[in-house]
């Protein structure tokens, strides 16, 4: 098992630097110098040039890749251009409150998708199926900020039971785990997991599905097993794929959740890349999708790993 | 309820099933008025083609049809206890203890993510509440006696760590974990090579008798039915067209389809360059029952009442019965086809 970890680890290397090509280069892509947001409209040419030398925007691309690259190898990513703080510390904070947004709301929606697609899958084209379903379909297709507003407007606005934004009631941005902080996360994070409840129900449901039409179900039984005895195998055989897809969720929560982030101004990454493209921060924007990126392949690792423990049938060797 | 479901001294037939229809989503009548009795210590083969209604008899024994959508009708007894009339909780008693299976394909009749040696202490536990450590020896006593390759280590694999004979040797280990009385074969060696289809015959039948086991095995190979058992049932559309003793049937059949069998078989009777005969037409469908016999469309010795009434199964020799209003000139003709195939040769 160590040297399966060790394999992979190597093996995501290459993944690592192409990401960090593709992060570099996405942002030099855009239109625009990314300068000529923050200084002075008037400015002269003299300054422009002193300004971009000194901050390297005047060599060649590929030496700037790499002058890039070192300082990242070295936990440099450079000052935001708009707040003049380190990009590291910056996207440090909004890390740490997407992560726990996401992990919430990931647990919640696993939970209750889980829930909603083995009931599906059990009691296929029943009226619970049909109800779970109608869930499930809800929860992938409804547009979220959306529904973020509406929830706002019936618990906060309306109901007056939750703050509407906001990580906290200080707004310092940094989130502690009391009541307080709690409440400000309730609306947030569950409406988050209303996506990962609705992919993983409807994985889980087909899934649960192939599993129970197959030869061993009916072996199970034929040895005299019980229902829940059943059950146990049936969750055993979901459980690699319904892990990995719980992975993949997080992952897209981490950075994806723009929208619901900027809702409820959570102080996320979402809410964080928002602010740094309309700022044109461009050091900012380059750190935070480097770093999320690099969480996905780190996500995509630990799936790799925990999907291989669970299923004898993915070669270890 | 004690904990063995058969009592040990009844003198009941082992198996013994009366007037079974088994009818899927209300129309498909994929069984229709099956008699079965299989005594102690016996083997009877079911033989037919596919969908002719042989696993799902095999299945009803044990109740495994889906409950939802199959409607199950006769009366179907194990060892004198009414199968019928069981609840759930008697039922998981009575699988994999008092009857058990063995699978067409162990490859997917093995749950994969369970080590072999895991899915047969799992049965024993389940009915004998035996520890892990008590089970794991008796499991590997059965993979000794199912004569398994370095069994200890075998118990740790996984099903598709494993060749497909062994698979179905370890799966024979699991049917047989709880020492049960009746053990139910549905077409056990379908799904290996020729070279193991051989060895795992002789292991069925050799354990068969020194176990003692009744047993019924489907199969559609009449060679394999042979070998292995003393009783040979044909079945064609849900129905039992001819019992009798393995000899009876395959030396001196009387219904024109068991004789279609016979005769479509590559070995034997077949004459070099000649043409292998086969069976014209295909089986009927079963969710529009026609009148009369269902075979008659595709017999050779069909006359006008064969289309208008079922035949019902009358003796043609001491426990040797035949479905078939012609069964004399059947008889016949196969004597006849015989004679020819001598002359020939």
């Amino acid at each position: 098992m160590l040297s399966f970890i060790l394999r992979r680890l190597v093996a995501v290397t290459p993944v690592a630097l192409g990401v960090s090509v593709v992060c570099f280069m996405l942002v030099h892509l855009a239109p625009g110098d990314p300068l000529s947001a923050v200084l002075p409209v008037d400015a002269t040419q003299e300054t422009i040039d002193s300004m971009r030398a000194a901050y390297g925007y005047d060599k060649p691309l590929p030496v700037q890749y790499f002058i890039w690259l070192w300082h990242v190898l070295q936990g440099d990513l450079g000052t935001s251009i708009s707040s003049g703080r380190p990009v590291v510390s910056e996207v440090g904070r909004a890390v740490v409150n997407s992560l726990i947004l996401a992990s919430v709301a990931t647990l919640i929606g696993f939970t209750f998708g889980t829930f909603f697609g083995f009931v599906a899958g059990y009691f296929r084209d029943s009226l619970l199926d049909r109800l779970a379903s109608a869930v499930s379909v809800f929860g992938v297709s409804v547009p979220h900020y959306w529904l973020g507003m509406v929830m706002v407007i019936i618990f906060s606005a309306t109901l007056g039971w939750l703050p509407p934004t906001g990580a906290g009631p200080d707004g310092s941005g940094n989130w502690r785990p009391d009541f307080e902080h709690l409440r400000y996360m309730i609306l947030p994070a569950l409406t988050m997991s209303v996506i990962p409840m609705g992919v993983i129900a409807r994985t889980i449901r087909a899934l649960v599905g192939d599993i129970l039409s197959q030869d061993f179900v009916g072996a199970l039984r034929a040895k005299g097993l019980s229902e829940f005895g059943v059950f146990k195998h049936v969750v055993k055989n979901a459980a690699p794929t319904a892990l990995a897809i719980m992975g993949l969720q997080l992952g897209y929560l981490l950075g994806g959740s723009i929208l619901i982030e900027t809702v409820f101004a959570w102080p996320g990454t979402g809410f964080l890349l928002n602010s740094a493209i309309f700022q044109r921060d461009l050091p900012l924007l380059q750190g935070a999708i480097l770093v999320l990126a690099m969480f996905f392949v780190a996500l995509n690792l630990i799936v790799d790993v925990v999907q291989t423990a669970l299923d004898p049938r993915i070669e270890r060797g | 309820m004690t904990a063995s479901a058969i009592p040990p001294t009844s003198s009941d037939p082992a198996v013994e099933i009366r007037g079974l229809s088994v009818t899927f989503g209300g129309k498909v009548r994929a069984v229709d008025g099956v008699d079965l009795v299989l005594g102690r210590g016996q083997a009877v083969a079911l033989i037919g083609e596919s969908g002719s209604g042989k696993s799902v008899t095999l299945r009803a024994i044990m109740r495994l049809n889906p409950e939802n959508k199959t409607k199950i009708e006769g009366s179907i007894r194990v060892a004198g206890q009414d199968v019928m009339a069981m609840s759930k909780r008697e039922l998981t008693r009575l699988r994999g203890r008092a009857v058990a299976m063995i699978f067409q394909e162990p490859l997917l009749a093995l749950d994969p993510v369970y080590t072999v040696g895991r899915q047969i202490t799992e049965a024993i536990r389940r009915h004998e509440g035996l520890s892990e450590t008590q089970a794991r020896a008796r499991a590997l006593e059965l993979f000794e006696r199912v004569r398994i390759p370095s069994p200890q280590r075998r118990l740790d694999a996984y099903p598709h760590e494993m060749s497909g004979g062994m698979r179905q040797r370890a799966m024979i280990a699991l049917a047989l974990a709880c020492r049960p009385k009746v053990l139910l074969a549905d077409e056990p060696t379908t799904a290996l090579d020729a070279t193991v289809q051989i060895q795992i015959l002789l292991l069925l039948r050799e354990l068969q008798a020194e176990l003692g086991l009744s047993t019924i095995f489907v199969t559609h190979d009449l060679g394999a039915a042979v070998e292995v058992a003393d009783r040979i049932a044909v079945m064609y559309a849900g129905r039992i067209v001819e019992s009798g003793t393995a000899r009876q049937v395959v030396l001196s059949p009387n219904h024109p389809y068991t004789i279609g069998l016979l005769s479509s078989r590559a070995d034997g009777a077949l004459v070099k360059g000649s043409r292998l005969e086969t069976i014209p037409g295909s089986p009927p469908d079963l969710a529009n029952r026609k009148p009369g016999c269902p075979f008659a469309p595709r017999c050779f010795l069909a006359i006008d009442r064969c289309h208008k009434e079922v035949p019902p199964t009358v003796e043609v020799g001491p426990g040797h019965g035949a479905a078939c209003w012609r069964s004399d000139e059947a008889g016949a003709a196969f004597r006849e086809r015989l004679e020819a195939v001598a002359a020939v040769a």
